[in-house]
């Protein structure tokens, strides 16, 4: 199991508007549109639950896909959305 | 290529939602600024337990942008518990105020809680003119304090300058004073009536000539020539048709302290009260609202057909004001005029050609436009 944890940042807007989780960051405005898995990920970012759990518990089912593909794929998003000051990542629980 | 932000606005608009709102949190305020169209008696506000619950319908209708403003919102010294909420919520928050009343561990707390950005009026560099316009003695220097100390805690401050006949000389200086800064400087020559319809406070517009003169100021306007390029004639017959006259009922709301609904801070038009109903009840069934949102540019008496009407900014709360928002704008005529030296449609039905020639003569005809 993956030992990362992840959070949201504290200084996003995020909505979701017409389906689509929009999320601007509060480094520089900018704005982002995350795709199903992505917000899945947002949305489940407590601090708390590991990443491997959220994949396990949320998008393995959901999307057909093996446990090994979906936590490599997850790892690649949160980390994408954590150079954009979107999420915070941590081998530790993170205090949200 | 489109940007995310506009496909967004776009979306809003095509599924009905209210993706930015105003909300002012008390017309009180420290400041008596001689052109303000609020009364500044508390008539009954929102509590904070009233506001708190507003926020969370505002965030479960689909609002992403929140403006706090007033009045002046420190006057609530619930005004942190508020902003914690808007920001548990995950609004993009914006606020307006005049600064007098930010101190250092406040300006620390609006930059942790990740406000998007703060807006300051700022009306003139020199005190004598600032503190004149506010009525406030000191409130220039502590305006800038304000500003500095949010500034230094990493908060995007701006200030908005809004320009009259007091102060419309010193907008160069207020620009190199934010650029001084390193404050972002957005300037606005338009003085609005009275929320409850009293015109009077028009007459502190600044003149047509100013206007224009403003208008011809590459550091205001970015390119001149573009901008004060003729107008390009009327919209197209068929865009008309679909064409909206602005996001005001569309996308966009402003709520009183007192929790009316209304179209946009500059569309004095009741259309609720979130007190008595759901905010969203209002904006989906509101008679009001669906009359707003009928109206396309084709169907704007006198507009569709203007020689401005592919430039213009027609605001359909200033049309309002001055008795049909179905009708024009008589401000954004004038300008329209400074800015290209060609009268609007509207401007040449009231009045035959001015005999002196020149700005000033529309000038004078838009602020004698009767009180509806």
């Amino acid at each position: 199991m993956s030992d990362l944890y992840v959070a949201r940042a504290r200084n996003v807007a995020a909505r979701m508007i017409g389906g689509e989780m929009m999320i601007m960051s509060g480094r520089d405005s900018s704005l982002f549109s995350l795709n199903a898995t992505a917000s899945i990920l947002w949305e489940a970012a407590d601090g708390v639950t590991p990443l491997a759990q959220i994949v396990e518990g949320r998008i393995v089912g959901a999307f057909d896909i093996d446990r090994e593909s979906a936590l490599k794929d997850a790892e690649e998003v949160v980390r994408g959305l954590a150079d954009h000051g979107i999420l915070r990542l941590s081998e530790t629980p993170i205090d949200p | 290529m489109k940007s995310l932000m506009h496909e967004m606005g776009n979306r809003a608009l095509e599924l009905g939602i209210p993706l930015g709102v105003q909300l002012d949190l008390t017309y009180r305020c420290n400041e008596r600024c001689v052109h303000c169209y609020l009364d500044h008696e508390d008539h009954g506000e929102m509590t904070t337990a009233e506001i708190v619950g507003l926020l969370r319908q505002l965030a479960d209708a689909g609002v992403f942008f929140l403006t706090l403003s007033g009045g002046e919102i420190f006057m609530r010294p619930d005004f942190f518990e508020i902003l914690e909420e808007a920001r548990r919520l995950t609004f993009s928050v914006k606020l307006k105020t005049n600064a007098v009343m930010v101190r250092p561990a406040r300006a620390r707390r609006i930059a942790q809680l990740g406000v998007e950005s703060v807006q300051i009026s700022v009306y003139s560099h020199k005190e004598e003119t600032h503190d004149a316009i506010t009525k406030l003695p000191g409130s220039l220097r502590r305006t800038l304090e304000g500003a500095r100390m949010l500034r230094d805690e990493g908060v995007k401050v701006s200030f908005a300058n809004v320009l009259m006949k007091h102060n419309s000389g010193d907008y160069p200086e207020v620009k190199a004073l934010a650029e001084s800064l390193g404050i972002e400087y957005k300037c606005d020559a338009t003085i609005t009536p009275m929320m409850d319809g009293d015109r009077a406070v028009l007459a502190l517009n600044v003149d047509g000539d100013t206007l224009a003169r403003i208008y011809r100021d590459d550091a205001m306007v970015g390119n001149a020539g573009e901008y004060c390029a003729p107008p390009s004639g009327p919209m197209d017959e068929q865009d008309a048709l679909h064409s909206l006259p602005c996001s005001a009922g569309h996308s966009a709301a402003y709520i009183s302290p007192y929790g009316e609904v209304y179209p946009c801070v500059q569309f004095p038009m009741p259309c609720g009260n979130v007190r008595e109903q759901r905010f969203v009840d209002i904006w989906r069934h509101s008679p009001q609202l669906a009359d707003v949102r009928s109206i396309r540019v084709a169907d704007v008496q006198g507009c569709s057909s203007c020689v401005h009407g592919g430039s213009c900014s027609r605001c359909p709360g200033l049309a309002y004001t001055e008795g049909n928002m179905r009708g024009p704008s008589t401000q954004d005529c004038e300008r329209s005029y400074a800015r290209t030296g060609v009268p609007s449609k509207n401007l040449l039905e009231r009045r035959a050609p001015p005999v002196t020639g020149g700005r000033q003569v529309f000038w004078m005809v838009a602020t004698q436009q009767p009180v509806k």
